[in-house]
Parts: C-alpha cells; sequence; structure tokens
C-alpha cells in the first residue's frame, strides 16, 4: 500500500443574475402604525438565509434597528412578483428592489417627521437606534413609533413605498453568441490538498483552502454558512454522487442514501476560506451573488490534486476508487 | 454601489453576522414546511411510473387499482387540458414537449402515465402500483453523442435529438477565428472531460399540499423556488385563470435548482378540483433520487491552441448537454454554458458549440452552477492539462491568461467585475504558494483600460 499525496487548484468565475436578464423582482414596505416596517416579497428562502438579509437591507436603508422590520414571504395573493431564488440572483435583484420600496417609504417617513418636528425634510435623518432627529441638533429627536402614529392618525399619509429591480433582456445573436449574459461576476480560487490509497484507490481530502470575492459580506457568518456547504458540495460532486454510476449505462441507479453516496463529517477535511470584498457596481451594497459559486472551484482543484498524487488525469466525475484502481492499473 | 437614500450616512446593520430568523425554528423542528401542512379530509397522490426507458403505451388498466379501500380517483393525459407543455414557455422557449402524464409514449424510465389519489398514502402507493401498463417496449438512447448519429432512435416529436437554437442546431459563440489561430499556434492540446449527473438531494422533497377553497380558488402550498413561476406554469397546464390559483411557500428545505421545475403543482390542483377535497403530492425519496431531474451530465470536448509561452491564442470548446428526455431548462441552461465555456481567461480566438441533446435519460434541469459549473470543471482540469504538456507551473499559466478589466469577452461584453488575479493572490497566500515578483504584481486592472 502506499499513500500517494497531491495538491490541485483551480480558479473560477460566477455570474450573479438569471441568464440574459429579464428576471424581475419587487418588494413593497410599509409602516405598522406604531412603526415596524414589514417588507412583502414572492420570494422564497431555500435555507441560505434569505430573510434575514432582506431584512438587513431594508433596516440598513430605512435606517432602522433591524428588529422592527419583518419580512413577509412568498404568497402569491400578497407578496409582488418575484422571478425566484436561482442562479444566485436572489439577494441582488430582491435586495436591489428593496432598496427602491425603502427609499420610496423613507421619503415619506421623514416628510412627516420633519413636520413633527417642525425642521425641512433635508434637514432630518433617522438615527438606526429607532429615532429620526434634526440633523446635528440631536436632541430635538422624536421616536419613529411616534412619526408613524402621526402619519396614521393625524396626517393621513401612508410610509410605504415600492420596489422593483430588472435588468433588461438580453437577446442572443444566433450567429455569434453576442450577449449579455449577467450583472456581476464572483471570484473564487481553491487550493486542494488530497491522498490516494493505491490500494482501494480512496481519496481522503487533506484540507480545502479558498479564496471568494464577493463583492460585499452583507452577513459574513451567512456567506460562511455559504461556503462550507458549497466546498462539502463540490468535494462530493468531485469524489461520490452520480445518479448514474457507469454513465451513460443506466444500472447500478442508486435509490436511497445508502447507494448515493455523499461524504460524511469523517471525511470532511478542514475547510479554510478567506473573503475578498471588491464592491459590484449594481450590487446591494457592492454584493455579487455567491450561492452557487462556492460548490464549483472544489472540484477541479480536487481533480487536480488527484492527478497531481497518482500521474493520471481522469477526467470523468465522480472520481471514485473504482476509476483511480483502473486508472493506475492501465498506467502500470 | 447603491446606498442609503436622503444623503444619510451608512449604518452597521448591513455587513455584520446577524442570526438568522429562521435558524432556531430549522434546527428544533418547528418551522412549518409545505409538507407539514394538513387539512381535513385531506387525499394522497402516487404517481404511476413507466418501468422502461422507452415505449409506445397499448393501454392503462386501473380496475385492480379502482378495487382498493380508499380508492378516489384516477387522472391520466386525457385530463390534463393542456398536457404537452414546456416550462420555459413563460419566457419564449418552444416547442411544447414535455407531457404532464405520458399519453402515447414514455420516453425515460419513470415518466409517470398516470396518478391515483386515495385516502391514505398506502392506499395510493398499493392503487398505483396495481394500476396495468400495457406496454411496447422501444429502442432507447442513453449516450449524448450516439444521439446525435443518423440511425439513433428519436426522443422528441418533432424529430431530432437536439433542440434547435434559431435555426442552429447547437448555441454557438464566435470570437475572432479560432481554427486560424489554431493552425498558428505552437501547440495544440485537447482534452474530453464528462460530468456526472448528480441529484439535488434536498432534505425536504419536492411536493405540495392543494387546497380547494369555497370561493372556487385553489390554495396550494408548495416547496417551489419560484413561487408566480410555478403559479403561472400551473395555470397554463389547468387552462384555468391564474386569479383562480393561490401559492404560499416561501421555506424550503433546500432547492439547488432542483424546485424550479413545476412537476407537483399542476396535478395536485387538478385533483383537488376534480374531488373538491385536499391533496398532498410529495416525492418519495427514491422519485427525488430516480425520477426528479438531475444535473446534465456534460460531455465536454476542449481543444486549445497554445503558444510555447503559455498564450492561450484559440480555444474551441465542443459541449454536449444531456438534456434527458424533455427540455425543462436545458435550452436555458446551454446558454448559460455557452456564455461561460471559454473561462475567466482573455482568449482572442473563441469558438463554442453547446448541443442540448435529447437521449432517454431521466429529463435533466437546473441545478446549482448551471451550465457554468461544467466549464469551470472541464476547463480547470484543461488548464492543469497545458499547464504540464508545456511545464508552465498552473498558477503562472493561470495568471498570465487571467481576464482583465477591458478585455472584450467572447459573448462581445467589456470585463467590468474582474477580479480574478487578485482572488488567485489571496488564495496562494493563505495557501502558502509562492508567486513570483512579477505574477504578484499583476491586478485585474494591469492592461489599463478600466479602473475601478
Amino acid at each position: 500500500m502506499t499513500l500517494l499525496r497531491g495538491r490541485g487548484m483551480a480558479a473560477v468565475n460566477y455570474p450573479t443574475g438569471m441568464n440574459l436578464g429579464g428576471d424581475p423582482s419587487q418588494a413593497l414596505i410599509h409602516s405598522t402604525p406604531t412603526g415596524a416596517f414589514m417588507i412583502t416579497l414572492s420570494s422564497v428562502d431555500l435555507g441560505q438565509g434569505l430573510r434575514t438579509v432582506m431584512a438587513q437591507i431594508g433596516a440598513e436603508t430605512l435606517g432602522v434597528p433591524l428588529e422592527t422590520v419583518q419580512v413577509d414571504t412568498a404568497d402569491s395573493d400578497t407578496g409582488p412578483h418575484c422571478m425566484g431564488t436561482f442562479a444566485s440572483r436572489a439577494t441582488h435583484r430582491v435586495g436591489n428592489a428593496i432598496i427602491a420600496a425603502a427609499n420610496e417609504a423613507k421619503e415619506v417617513l421623514l416628510e412627516v417627521a420633519a413636520d413633527e418636528l417642525e425642521a425641512a425634510p433635508e434637514d432630518v435623518e433617522t438615527d438606526g437606534e429607532g429615532n429620526i432627529r434634526v440633523v446635528g441638533v440631536p436632541q430635538r429627536s422624536i421616536p419613529i413609533a411616534d412619526v408613524a402614529l402621526a402619519a396614521h392618525f393625524k396626517h393621513g399619509r401612508s410610509i410605504s413605498g415600492r420596489g422593483m429591480y430588472t435588468k433588461p433582456k438580453s437577446e442572443v445573436d444566433p450567429e455569434t453568441g453576442a450577449m449579455d449574459p449577467d450583472s456581476t461576476e464572483a471570484h473564487a480560487c481553491t487550493i486542494a490538498e488530497v491522498e490516494v490509497d493505491t490500494e482501494t484507490g480512496h481519496v481522503r481530502v487533506l484540507s480545502l483552502k479558498s479564496a471568494y470575492e464577493v463583492g460585499r459580506a452583507l452577513n459574513p457568518a451567512l456567506v460562511e454558512g455559504q461556503i462550507t456547504g458549497g466546498t462539502w458540495m463540490g468535494m462530493s460532486h468531485a469524489l461520490y454522487e452520480t445518479t448514474a454510476p457507469y454513465y451513460p449505462e443506466t444500472d447500478h441507479a442508486p435509490d436511497d442514501f445508502s447507494h448515493y453516496l455523499m461524504p460524511g463529517a469523517a471525511e470532511l477535511p478542514e475547510i479554510e476560506s478567506t473573503i475578498l470584498e471588491i464592491p459590484s457596481a449594481n450590487g446591494p451594497f457592492g454584493m455579487k451573488g455567491v450561492g452557487e459559486m462556492t460548490a464549483n472551484s472544489p472540484i477541479p482543484a480536487i481533480a487536480n490534486a488527484v492527478t497531481d498524487a497518482i500521474g493520471v488525469q481522469i477526467t470523468e466525475l465522480p472520481i471514485t476508487p473504482e476509476k483511480i484502481l483502473r486508472a493506475l492499473e492501465e498506467a502500470a | 454601489m447603491s446606498a442609503p437614500g436622503n444623503g444619510a450616512k451608512p449604518f452597521d446593520v448591513i455587513g455584520r453576522t446577524h442570526e438568522r430568523r429562521d435558524a432556531l425554528g430549522h434546527v428544533n423542528g418547528s418551522t412549518t414546511f409545505s409538507g407539514d401542512v394538513s387539512f381535513p379530509r385531506i387525499c394522497h397522490m402516487k404517481a404511476v411510473r413507466s418501468p422502461v426507458a422507452h415505449a409506445r403505451i397499448r393501454g392503462v388498466d386501473f380496475s385492480a387499482a379502482e378495487k382498493v379501500p380508499g380508492f378516489v380517483t384516477s387522472l391520466t393525459a386525457a385530463d390534463v387540458p393542456k398536457n404537452v407543455y414546456t416550462i420555459l414557455c413563460l419566457i419564449g422557449v418552444e416547442p411544447d414537449e414535455e407531457q404532464v402524464l405520458a399519453a402515447e409514449r414514455v420516453r425515460y424510465k419513470g415518466e409517470p402515465v398516470a396518478v391515483v389519489v386515495a385516502e391514505t398514502e398506502t392506499a395510493a402507493f398499493e392503487a398505483a402500483a396495481k394500476v396495468q401498463l400495457d406496454l411496447e417496449e422501444l429502442p432507447a438512447v442513453f449516450d449524448v453523442e450516439e444521439a446525435l448519429e443518423p440511425d439513433a432512435p428519436i426522443v422528441t416529436h418533432w424529430g431530432t435529438n437536439y433542440f434547435v437554437y434559431e435555426g442552429h442546431h447547437c448555441r454557438r459563440v464566435r470570437h475572432g477565428d479560432a481554427p486560424a489561430a489554431r493552425e498558428q499556434a505552437d501547440r495544440v492540446i485537447t482534452g474530453r472531460y464528462q460530468m456526472s449527473p448528480i441529484e439535488h438531494a434536498p432534505v425536504e422533497p419536492t411536493g405540495c399540499v392543494a387546497k380547494p377553497e369555497a370561493d372556487g380558488r385553489v390554495t396550494v402550498y408548495t416547496n417551489t423556488q419560484a413561487i408566480f413561476f410555478s403559479l403561472d406554469n400551473t395555470a397554463i397546464i389547468l387552462q384555468v385563470p391564474p386569479h383562480k390559483l393561490r401559492f404560499i411557500g416561501g421555506s424550503v428545505g433546500g432547492g439547488f435548482g432542483g424546485k424550479v421545475d413545476v412537476i407537483v403543482e399542476p396535478l395536485a390542483t387538478l385533483a383537488a378540483m376534480r374531488t373538491g377535497r385536499p391533496i398532498r403530492y410529495v416525492y418519495t425519496r427514491e422519485e427525488e433520487m430516480q425520477v426528479s431531474s438531475t444535473r446534465s451530465a456534460n460531455r465536454i470536448y476542449i481543444t486549445d491552441g497554445v503558444m510555447d509561452d503559455g498564450t492561450i491564442v484559440s480555444r474551441e470548446v465542443t459541449s454536449y448537454e444531456d438534456a434527458g428526455a424533455y427540455s425543462r431548462h436545458t435550452p436555458y441552461g446551454c446558454t448559460k454554458h455557452a456564455a461561460n465555456a471559454s473561462g475567466p481567461y482573455t482568449i482572442p480566438n473563441v469558438s463554442i458549440d453547446v448541443h442540448c441533446v435529447f437521449t432517454n435519460r431521466t429529463p435533466s434541469s437546473a441545478m446549482r452552477g448551471f451550465g457554468v459549473t461544467e466549464a469551470s470543471f472541464a476547463l480547470e482540469m484543461q488548464m492543469d492539462r497545458i499547464a504540464r504538456e508545456l511545464e508552465i507551473d498552473p498558477w503562472e499559466l493561470r495568471l498570465r491568461n487571467a481576464y482583465r478589466n477591458g478585455d472584450e469577452r467572447p459573448y462581445g461584453k467589456t470585463t467590468a467585475d474582474a477580479t480574478l488575479v487578485e482572488t488567485m493572490h489571496a488564495a496562494a497566500e493563505m495557501a502558502g504558494v509562492e508567486l513570483s515578483a512579477e505574477l504578484r504584481a499583476m491586478t485585474s486592472n494591469d492592461r489599463g483600460q478600466v479602473a475601478e
């Protein structure tokens, strides 16, 4: 038995948004009589934390405490249209729609507050802590709850806003392929270290170290969550998963998780990552879509590490022990 | 960069970690997912599926199934108002081709021929198992290149095993003159790369509950990734006005692209309208694994013209995307693949052909990284192959060819958000990879065209 070590790397880009655009999303915001804000969407949280980030974008734009912003999502009777959660688009598209809606609502909020404070609307600001104050005169301040009550029962104003974001659809030139496929691009680079057992063909991933350029990490823990999950999915794709183990043959098709294998906790290497923030021009607060990309660079990085270890390039996924042993036999 | 309005200074809500609002509910099991929704008198739906990959349907016999205690009703193609459709019709993709329930021909193993509705899930399973299918098996094709051979069994109803892009048999990208540049290259380096079909494997299987309301509408609790996309496609398939439908979702136990297909909602809604009872239709794990869409198993051929110093002067990519039996989102995925099939490198001459190929496999569809994961896998293995053949450091090869802001992409767009060089520098630093001073000095703006 020999244990062969190898190292491989891969560098990738990833486009944000539905290919070619034409994928709008909307948001509505309104204030309750006591100054909480409801963001109404038809967007879907897949487990990545969309609701939380959407509340952050709303709170940041309005300049109000995060806990006073609620997100109601995915009811076609109440939520305005959203194309859906896919193509690393949700935070980009829906986030931009929320910024637009929040700015419209904030305009009314500040106008009513200015009236109450006997100041000009351009001279008042939210303080991020639930109040509106006169710029430079912090003692002239009014709680947002009082502004909302006044708006409802005294001024007859609706503190609300509508937001819409879309990237106009690009057509593809059928001859040349000329098109505008994306809004921005995120980037990743992964270095994988593996150890291959030449007796069993087993690949042990020793480490996965990656840098991710995400524009702006709006919620670093959620970005980290995407990274950890995506790195695992990439490793699983590279070495374990297939619905047709002898593709294009159809036999030995797995129908449950005892035959459709994925790495468990014991197989996971140390996953290290670093995040770069180089803002995009059009993402909310400079963000770029990172969800899907995190699974991409580990696949070729691991494949390249296996090649480095055994001296043979296996170009069919997944790189199973069987394929490694056959490749080694053929090379011998 | 977008900033808060009215001149206020930025607050600190963005850029800081805030606990996920649904985290505790997901962990302690109190979150309501669509499969948790239940109502009195709810019925259960199960599909009757083809056991073979390609067959003519001679008959379907429900007589034994109807005797199962608890059997309520069954549906076949004749019950579906617009049984043949294509999911991307909403963005103008044609032709209609997928059968909601197979009528005359099944094109993949697991294709639904009928559904049964019963009082309990057990009765639904039993009734589905007792439906007799009379099938005449036909020759099938499982390989993307075999499917394009002249004598291959034809999968589609229009007579070719490929999708037609505005008169072309594949999605093309042409930039410069790749064959001519290859002739002038010091070396030609080729590779063949094969993706695997993989399963989305969400913790929560695809499913929905459709409930008829007293006002004549139907409320559908679903784990779709796209509420209105599912609602509108359901309305089209059932030929009902969209305002008759209300879709509710929002908390999904993993999607990864698999829940952008509209598969369970139309049939559950139809059965709810027919029976006047709430209907639950949720995939089993076996159905998730072998019937729901997979990732397309792309086969990718790359031919690169390379100079001895590592400059890539031409890249020709021929990629076969295995759509399986029906289009679903694959025609879209092929275009996304074509846009990304030369990678984040500036190559003056590029030629890309991406074929959307039909086979008698389970349809593939959208999956995490759709079209791009496949390209990245093949290209980054190809870059290492070039590096080995030229005996150039793989970091150097990539950094020299990495796209820079201001460079023209093969699809005609000017690069504006490139940070590949900076990302590689950061990765090298954290992994302790030594780069030469020349490589360290590179930036994504060092060709001087565009500054951030």
